[in-house]
């Protein structure tokens, strides 16, 4: 080869090394890049779809704090404590904070907003530009664990998340970023908080489990498509089972949410 | 315009309406049917019981049960977080009355992680109320239901994935009375077993987390009665008198094993088994209970003493925890049980041929007396101890024993099957308790060897021992009494045992 062309080329290497880098810091600070990929639901609609192509999208890095949904309350009033219609909240919407402009002693700012509503956080996130994710996406970002894509191979990694279920409710919930990220540099997709999806109630759990899981065995092993261990995710159990007993005005005292946006090649996130 | 088919047709479809109606009306008049009046329930924990319900009428029946996520011991040192229906595990006992109409308000309280609902095999509709009952943290959820079968029946949360539901302590009994009322007794109680399966294995302490796995193999870490080890032991323990009559309620929360519910020492007088309304069996010594079922059963206590609940599939009583006490008071009644009459020599003499049953009178020579058995029959030496005899008879559990009557109590029923009433031991099998060097020299040792059992040589008074002491079910209190007792008894010796060291000495494995 030529030495010059060799030059040009590790030039030009160089220069796109450099540009993956500028890019990747803009959009360090708020949300990172989750590469698409393919997620297999716990229930699905029929049985031919047993699979899920989950498109790249740009992810928060971080659950919304109280600070954040605190902001966008004082330039968004009516989504205040008092101001909300119960047509968009239940009662129990931001319950623990002290009032409209203040937090209260036993919330951290910086700790996730919970007691929002599906109405609240879909607004929150279209103020900003952004939107709720899917289940597909929320779920196919929370199944990498630190290292892998896809950490729900591993034992482990299932206990882990399960963990956080055989703990009783924290007094006050800790700061985001304390449980750790992801592989995608996710943080806190297990363990902190339940977060809504922007098709909750698109899960099949009607709360009568035994008639759905007899639907879904007959589904997930006629199609023999999915192996024995997505029967020991639990944890997949119970979020699903979690979203199905919610209603879009409904706040809990454990759930919170994050934005997502969609990715388009050649366009950079702020 | 009718035609004859169409006027027909409209009597037919109108008939069968107008029959119930005339049914209906039947039924009502002078039936106890009808629903008259309103009443909140009175829920109990367990192992107590609502009372019996003395109207002669049905009710609308308001019940609120509010389900808890909380942080309990399971056994000592051992924490677990709960699921619960009413703050406690088993769930409360709702008692309720065949006819009646049943406003069910589930409530999940706002620091639940999960949602929850109920399913009650009283129920009939689907899923037993849980597709109608499905609760977020922070809500309430209302529905009715008629009980129209009389029976004691299991309620349990039905939420995905159950068999977690169930596992954390999502489970409880439901008794539907029949419209006549059960036969009076004297006590009730409310006994409901269940297994808890842990990432740590039995006794690991700290907060354990469930595990799945164990779970899903079945091989539990506990087995228990009222939802912790020891929830029916000691103070705890129920309480009976002699000549009463006794109904326990027994449920079996699973979520996989089926007991075998046994009661050392009584005879069921009656079983309904399966907690049907059918007294389907006299004299029983041990019932099934199905995961997700019932039981009733009756017995007079006519003796005093301690009375042992287990499930008899034996290793989970003595080793994950399936045991309670059952403390009854009052006179012995010598007629019925003697206590321990004598503790003699026995030589081996049946399988070496001869006899101690008289030929001519066939009367047993042991019943003329103790001492004359003895001397025919060995060395001539008496192990019976007077005042161990008496303490026999009398009884235990007949009143909260003092610290020295435990230690001799549990001496008794635990070490003096080897080590003898006298404290001597068998000679190379196992060693003496009596003037033992080794005791006055090991105190820490002797604690150690009693919580955790001891392998290997040991020489006590110059003899060399090699065999095992198993570990020993005993409490700390327990042992240290019978430690106590073994030096006083034994050593002539101050040295006494507090259950603090028996504590440390447990922790310090």
């Amino acid at each position: 080869m030529n030495p010059v062309i060799k030059i040009l080329l590790l030039f030009l290497f160089l220069y796109e090394a450099v540009d993956v880098t500028a890019q990747n810091k803009s959009v360090t600070n708020k949300m990172v890049l989750v590469k698409g990929g393919i997620y297999k639901p716990l229930y699905v609609n029929d049985s031919s779809e047993t699979s899920v192509k989950v498109n790249s999208f740009y992810m928060d890095r971080y659950a919304v704090t109280n600070a954040d949904f605190l902001k966008f309350v004082t330039s968004n009033p009516k989504w205040k404590k008092s101001k909300v219609k119960k047509l968009f909240a239940d009662k129990s919407y931001l319950m623990q904070w002290k009032n409209d402009e203040q937090l209260g002693e036993n919330i951290l700012p910086k700790a996730p907003v919970t007691n929002v509503s599906w109405f609240a956080a879909k607004e929150y996130c279209e103020c900003q530009g952004k939107r709720l994710p899917t289940v597909a996406e929320w779920e196919y970002a929370a199944q990498a664990s630190e290292i892998n894509p896809n950490g729900y191979e591993d034992e482990n990694y299932l206990r882990k998340i399960l963990e956080w279920y055989s703990k009783p409710s924290a007094d006050r919930l800790p700061k985001i970023g304390t449980i750790g990220k992801n592989y995608w540099g996710v943080y806190d997709m297990h363990g902190l908080i339940w977060e809504w999806a922007q098709d909750f109630f698109s899960a099949f759990v009607t709360g009568e489990s035994r008639g759905d899981s007899g639907l879904e065995r007959n589904l997930f092993c006629g199609s023999g498509s999915v192996n024995s261990s997505d029967f020991k995710n639990y944890s997949a159990f119970m979020r699903y089972a979690f979203r199905s007993s919610l209603k879009a005005n409904y706040t809990t005292r454990n759930l919170g949410f994050r934005c997502v946006k969609d990715y388009h090649k050649n366009e950079r996130v702020k | 315009m009718f035609t004859p088919f169409q006027t027909i047709k409209l009597v037919s479809k109108k008939l069968p309406a107008i029959l119930l109606a005339i049914i209906l009306i039947s039924c009502e008049s002078g039936s106890s049917d009808e629903i008259v009046g309103v009443e909140h329930a009175k829920l109990t924990q367990a192992p107590f019981v609502p009372p019996p319900i003395t109207r002669g009428h049905a009710t609308k029946v308001i019940i609120d049960l509010e389900v808890r996520e909380v942080v309990k011991p399971l056994s000592e040192e051992v924490e677990y977080v709960f699921w619960t229906f009413g703050g406690d595990v088993p769930g409360s006992f709702i008692r309720v009355r065949e006819g009646d109409l049943i406003e069910f308000h589930l409530h999940n309280h706002p620091t639940s992680k999960v949602p929850h609902n109920i399913d009650l095999h009283a129920v009939t509709g689907p899923g037993g109320g849980a597709a109608s009952s499905f609760t977020a943290p922070g809500h309430t959820s209302i529905f009715s239901f008629k009980a129209i079968n009389p029976g004691l029946y299991v309620y349990h949360c039905a939420t995905a994935p159950v068999g977690l539901h169930i596992a954390n302590g999502m489970y409880g009994l439901i008794l539907v009375e029949p419209k006549e009322g059960l036969p009076p007794v004297d006590k009730e109680y409310y006994v409901m077993q269940s297994e808890f399966y842990t990432e740590g294995s039995y006794g690991t302490p700290g907060l354990q987390p469930f595990s799945t796995s164990k779970a899903i193999e079945e091989t539990p870490d506990y087995v228990v009665f009222n939802g912790s080890v020891g929830a029916l032991v000691g103070d705890k323990s129920l309480k009976a008198n002699v000549g009463e009559k006794i109904r326990l309620y027994i449920g079996n929360g699973g979520p996989n094993l089926i007991s075998s519910f046994h009661v050392i020492g009584e005879i069921f007088d009656l079983v309904y088994s399966e907690g049907g309304t059918l007294a389907s069996q006299k004299n029983v010594q041990t019932t099934l209970v199905p995961a997700g079922g019932s039981a009733i059963v009756e017995f007079t206590v006519d003796v005093p003493g301690r009375f042992i609940l287990v499930d008899h599939s034996i290793f989970r009583a003595f080793n994950k925890g399936a045991l309670g006490m059952l403390d009854v008071k009052g006179k012995d009644n010598k007629t019925i049980y003697s206590g321990k009459q004598a503790d003699n020599i026995y030589s081996g003499y049946l399988s070496s041929g001869e006899s101690n049953v008289n030929p001519i009178t066939g009367e047993i020579n042991n019943q003329n007396g103790g001492s004359e058995y003895v001397s025919k029959f060995s060395n001539g030496e008496t192990t019976i101890d007077p005042e161990l005899l008496e303490a026999a008879n009398k009884g235990e559990g007949n009143s909260k024993p003092d610290f020295s009557s435990l230690g001799q109590s549990v001496y008794t029923s635990t070490c003096a099957a080897c080590h003898q009433n006298d404290g001597k031991g068998m000679p190379n099998v196992f060693p003496p308790l009596l003037n033992s060097d080794w005791l006055k020299k090991n105190k820490e040792a002797a604690i150690k060897t009693v919580v955790h059992g001891r392998t290997g040589e040991i020489v006590v008074n110059n003899k060399k021992f090699n065999g095992v002491m198993p570990q020993q079910n005993l409490n700390d209190d327990q042992i240290a009494a019978v430690l106590t007792y073994v030096y006083k008894k034994f050593n002539n010796s101050n040295v006494t045992v507090a259950p603090e060291e028996v504590k440390k000495t447990r922790k310090s494995k």
